[in-house]
């Protein structure tokens, strides 16, 4: 038999072991990408066209395809999340139907991306004729992108004060004006957040992108031209064999860019938290 | 002015309703998609059948399955021990300040793209797999070792919630009555947060079943029932992200009523997770 002590000894070690394992891990892969990846990321990489299916050269028109298939869910992700946030909060009590919208929300944020991708693939595509394009990926991402938009928001809307709406109200504004000119400013950072956490997950996707995107390597000039983005780029290299290096190395930026937007994101809640706590 | 503000009202609840349009727009454009083929087939057949070859008219999803249900097994069998340890230890165990900063980093780690963990597995992990256990390095071990690596961040991150969430006077009182820590946690603080870390299990296991690119790059997607886990198998994701580019027809069909059991099998595992969590909040 253990003195209870003693075996809070044993424990506390074995748990410190699992956590270090953890971070471990996970530092593991991100400084193994960086090391290999890095020593290949020029200006020239960034800025030029890849030769040779990606064996050669840059991955500049993976890089525009990124911003563009990201820019447009994000267009469209923006004022239906943050509108179904606003009806949460400030339109509704809580109850069957605000239940059903939530428990809607945490479905969509279940559903596996290669669901995303064959509906995508069905209805943008096929149906609507959309072919594989800017439009059907950056169309299919919204809808993924959707539920982190309408959670953060909420959060933030919700760590507005009562008293800021007391007042306006009080002054004479309608709901409307109250929440265009008082609750919205101040949640703007954590709103911000969720849309920047929007971007990460379409940066990251693959799965949606080749199915509803295409994966056709040139400088997309229309919204229904196909797009290749930073991430399938770096599957196809990877995956077929093309160019390890290469593969590093867009390996290297996609995990800097993401990093970077996490953080910014992270430090964006965190002064909101900051300021109505 | 009032007229203005029932409209701007009526407006935000037709975006409010936006997510539910869309579930039912996707489960509505599935089932259109796929039911045609599991009717023709029978659901039996389609789903206990063990045999795949969409030239002959084979469709049978039985090994995808076992290879889905290994493979997530797997993954929770190397992500629970790690996850929980290093939940507990940063909730109950250190510092406020490493929590702080330990924390959002884990989370962190949930936006690396999971082509970039497919990556590292083909790289880092096939090596190790193929020296110390044999094989050819694709097989359940590696992409459940993967898996579960990838799940470590979710299920952390909530389980740490949750324990945060138990309030501090159970803790005083368990400790007054002359408990150690160890004692406080396993009989009062786990208890306590038990709805909450189970729901991040289970969110964990919806990642991993529904998981695509990464599987595809290290499970070997042979379409057979496994015998060890050195077998390469497939799973139900991956079935739909390799043969849907070149399907036609049945075949096609057959590929989305894959993403029909898939589909199903995601929502089951949401509700759980809502009830268990709902329970706990009750409680």
């Amino acid at each position: 038999m253990l003195k209870p002590i003693f075996y809070e000894q044993v424990m506390k070690r074995i748990l410190f072991i699992g956590t270090a394992i953890t971070v471990f891990i996970l530092f593991f892969i991100i400084l193994y990408i960086l090391k290999n990846g890095l020593p290949v990321v020029d200006l020239e990489f960034l800025l030029s066209s890849p030769k040779d299916f990606g064996r050669a050269g840059g991955i500049f028109p993976c890089i525009v395809g990124t911003i563009v298939l990201t820019l447009v869910a994000i267009i469209i992700a923006t004022p239906l999340g943050v509108g179904t946030a606003i009806y949460l909060r400030e339109y509704t009590r809580e109850g069957r139907l605000t239940s059903i919208i939530r428990f809607g929300t945490e479905c969509l944020a279940g559903i596996p991306s290669i669901i995303f991708g064959l509906f995508g693939f069905v209805l943008f595509v096929v149906y609507l004729g959309f072919g594989w394009s800017i439009l059907s990926g950056g169309l299919t991402m919204t809808f993924m992108i959707l539920p982190t938009i309408i959670r953060t928001s909420e959060e933030a809307i919700k760590s507005v004060p009562a008293s800021y709406r007391e007042v306006s109200l009080s002054l004479g504004a309608t709901k409307w004006q109250t929440i265009i000119k008082v609750v919205l400013p101040s949640a703007l950072p954590g709103i911000v957040t969720g849309i920047i956490l929007g971007v990460a997950r379409s940066i990251e996707e693959t799965a949606v992108v080749i199915f509803t995107a295409g994966s056709v390597l040139r400088i997309p000039t229309s919204l229904f031209d196909s797009c290749r983005t930073m991430s399938v780029h770096f599957y196809i290299l990877a995956r077929e064999g093309i160019s390890m290096e290469n593969a590093y190395g867009t390996a290297a930026i996609l995990i800097i860019t993401i990093l970077l937007i996490n953080m910014f994101a992270y430090w964006l809640m965190h002064r909101l938290m900051a300021k109505y706590s | 002015m009032k007229y203005r503000e029932n409209l701007i009202q009526i407006g935000l609840l037709l975006t409010a309703l936006s997510t539910i349009a869309i579930l039912f727009l996707i489960a509505l454009f599935i089932l259109h998609e796929g039911l045609p083929i599991i009717l023709k087939v029978g659901i039996k057949g389609f789903i206990c059948g063990s045999h795949w070859s969409p030239q002959q008219g084979h469709f049978g999803i039985f090994p995808m399955i076992i290879g889905t249900v290994w493979i997530t097994i797997g993954a929770l069998l190397v992500s629970l021990p790690l996850s929980l340890s290093c939940a507990i230890y940063l909730s109950e165990f250190s510092t406020t300040k490493v929590r702080a900063v330990l924390k959002p980093v884990i989370e962190l780690l949930a936006g690396i793209p999971s082509v970039v963990y497919g990556f590292i597995g083909m790289v880092v992990l096939f090596p190790m797999v193929r020296n110390y256990f044999g094989g050819t390095g694709p097989c359940i071990l590696s992409a459940a070792i993967i898996l579960g690596i990838m799940i470590l961040p979710t299920i952390t991150s909530i389980a740490i919630d949750s324990l945060q969430a138990v309030p501090y006077s159970f803790r005083e009182g368990s400790l007054s009555l002359g408990a150690t820590r160890w004692q406080t946690i396993r009989m009062v603080i786990l208890p306590a947060a038990k709805s909450g870390i189970l729901s991040g299990i289970i969110l964990g296991v919806g990642r991993a079943v529904g998981e695509t690119m990464a599987v595809i790059m290290i499970a070997g997607n042979s379409v057979i029932i496994p015998g060890s886990f050195l077998d390469p198998v497939r799973t139900l994701t991956a079935n739909i992200a390799l043969e849907m580019n070149y399907a036609t027809g049945d075949h096609r069909q057959a590929l989305f009523a894959t993403g029909i059991v898939l589909f199903i099998a995601i929502i089951i595992l949401n509700i759980i997770a809502n009830t268990i969590a709902r329970r706990g909040v009750e409680k």
